[in-house]
């Protein structure tokens, strides 16, 4: 029998929510092995394998089927890979990781409320400025398919790989997507949520890719977190 | 498949020569336009669909540049880089590849493509009647007999916008969106009932606005909320938007049966020698009427030229999701077993040129070819 590799977070409150998770359930994390603290064994089921990975790297690896099973955002799951595409599927939702990726702008914007209000400015910025809306994020693919979804086209996407709230006052972007738990970090950057900004309410998951859904160890563990 | 066969290869530059030559002896310039092109054009002129697909990438002076994701921009880049005056009228044709992340099935990576651009043309009429001629017999030049061709025509639309009574601003809400079928109606079914009205997060700075000006408002509430101004936008443009805001709540509804006629027309589908005699039903007005004749006009100049209306569709929604095209727009396909393939296009793009900075306006009508999947179907 192959083992399945599980993907879990290495570090963090995420990594010792979902240690914790996996041992109410009553299975037991044993890191080791050749390549010491990276890989491990999950015991209580048969021929589980862990690998210690960034939550990034668990959404990316599972779209492109180098591990099986993992735990991660949602955030970071629905960024890696399309739901169209339908590659990677949550086998159980947890209760942590809560999160939502928003799209907030400056709140001196005291003319923009919705993201119809913002397809106006982008088109507005474009004649003052002669150039597009520049949105600094790190998940440039929910940014695409939520901007085509309610029709706003007038922008182009900023990659951003930390401190993003800081863009618009940077001035290296006017507006940003971001995950945020509290809106503490946008107010304290005079940013704030459009009334129907909120792109995903995510939370941590335990995600399989495609391939082995009917596995039985992806049913056993649907199973005992789903109850 | 990685990359063509000795056969295969042979096949597609025997077709594309075929295409080539009816161009050229159309008395068109053979271009050969830049492959690498500086990214901004492209990310700042095209929709996002053009934008998520093109190949960006960083050269070693640290400038942002792509693969061409089509021809079009680079013909203009070509004139405006080449040409006296960029005014002149000029007529090029050219065969290249381009780049695009794919989306779709018979969409692969790179694909050659071949087209006309015909700039400052003295006949407009003409000129749009002779590329669609053009585009017809290089592909039937390739053995292409069965195929379907679709018309449609953006300036009857913005004519019966203009004719319209509404705010300016409403107007080109409308143009906007016209190329998202929902976002429209959601925007003009918002005029006529009034919506503008319902209450949303900034309603507290639009109603300080019937006893205040709108700068006042913007600049007290940043500086009493101690609101850094970042973003870009200055004061002026926050409030010029907060003050079309409040104009909205008092403006008069839409009439019915003015948002009727719209979508009326947005339903047309006729044969296009047809067409005539369906808007015949429609209340007749200025702009719209003008329009009318023009298309009319392009019909006689199609009809010179040997092409049959009669077998054209004309749909009034066509070029929706086509951005830049200003007017006439065209598409051929073919039926396949797998449903129709769009084979080539074109049409009217008369702001481009001056988007991409030529001093003056320049007019421009053009067409490409999809030479892969038009050899796709004819195999």
């Amino acid at each position: 029998m192959t083992s399945l590799t599980l993907g879990l977070p290495s570090k963090g409150r995420l990594m010792e929510q979902a240690a914790e998770t996996l041992e109410l359930a009553g299975y037991t994390l044993e890191r080791g092995g050749s390549e010491r603290g990276y890989r491990g064994v999950l015991k209580g089921i048969e021929g589980v394998e862990v690998a210690f990975l960034s939550a990034g790297e668990i959404a990316q690896s599972l779209r492109d089927g180098k591990i099986d099973l993992g735990i991660t955002g949602e955030d970071l799951l629905y960024e890696k890979s399309d739901p169209a595409e339908n590659l990677v599927s949550v086998l159980a939702p947890f209760e942590f990781g809560f999160a939502r990726v928003v799209v907030a702008v400056p709140e001196c914007w005291l003319d923009v409320a919705s993201m119809a209000d913002l397809d106006e400015v982008s088109e507005n910025f474009y004649v003052a400025h002669g150039r597009r809306l520049r949105v600094a994020t790190k998940y440039p693919n929910l940014t695409r398919r939520f901007f085509a979804e309610k029709g706003v086209t007038g922008y182009r996407t900023v990659e951003s790989l930390g401190a993003t709230e800081g863009a618009p006052a940077a001035g290296t972007a006017e507006i940003i997507v971001d995950i945020t738990t509290t809106g503490s970090t946008l107010a304290a950057n005079h940013l704030k949520v459009l009334d129907d900004g909120i792109i995903l309410s995510s939370r941590a998951v335990l995600a399989a890719n495609r391939g082995i859904l009917l596995d039985f160890r992806a049913i056993e563990f649907q199973k005992k977190f789903t109850k | 498949m990685a990359g063509k066969s000795k056969a295969e290869r042979e096949a597609l530059e025997k077709q594309n020569a075929a295409i080539m030559a009816v161009f050229e002896r159309a008395g068109f310039d053979y271009i050969a336009p830049d492959i690498i092109q500086p990214a901004d054009i492209f990310l700042e002129r095209s929709g996002e669909d053009i934008r998520a697909r093109t190949f960006v990438f960083t050269d070693p002076s640290g400038a942002e540049m792509c693969l061409r994701p089509d021809l079009t921009v680079p013909a203009c880049r070509y004139h405006l880089s080449h040409a006296d005056k960029p005014g002149d009228e000029a007529r090029y044709c050219y065969l290249g590849q381009a780049f695009r992340f794919p989306n779709e099935r018979l969409s692969p990576q790179e694909f050659s493509q071949a087209g006309l651009e015909w700039f400052a043309a003295p006949d407009p009429a003409a000129a749009e009647a002779r590329i669609l001629k053009l585009t017809i017999s290089a592909l039937e030049a390739t053995g292409l007999t069965k195929f379907r061709v679709t018309l449609g025509d953006l300036g009857l639309f913005s004519a019966l916008l203009e004719d319209t009574p509404m705010p300016k601003r409403w107007r080109s809400r409308l143009q906007h969106h016209f190329w998202r079928p929902h976002a429209f109606r959601e925007v003009l079914d918002g005029f006529t009932s009034g919506r503008a009205a319902k209450r949303t997060s900034i309603s507290p700075w639009v109603d300080r606005l019937v006893t205040e000006q709108p700068e006042d408002v913007v600049a007290s509430t940043i500086e009493a909320l101690h609101l850094p101004l970042v973003g870009l936008r200055s004061i002026a443009e926050i409030a010029a938007r907060l003050a079309d805001k409040a104009a909205d709540r008092s403006e008069p509804r839409l009439p019915q049966k003015n948002a009727d006629a719209i979508t009326g027309y947005l339903e047309i589908v006729e044969r296009a020698d047809n067409l005539e005699g369906h808007l015949n039903r429609m209340e007749p007005t200025r702009n719209f009427n003008a329009a009318r004749r023009y298309f009319q006009t392009r019909l006689a100049e199609m009809e010179e030229l040997g092409l049959n209306p009669k077998r054209f569709e004309f749909r009034a929604t066509f070029g929706r999701e086509l951005e830049y095209y200003t007017g006439f727009v065209f598409q051929i396909d073919v039926e396949t077993e797998d449903g129709f393939v769009v084979v080539a296009g074109g049409g009217r793009y008369d702001n481009l040129l001056a988007d991409m900075g030529s001093p003056v306006p320049v007019s421009a009508v053009g067409c490409a070819i999809h030479t892969e999947r038009l050899m796709a179907v004819l195999a």
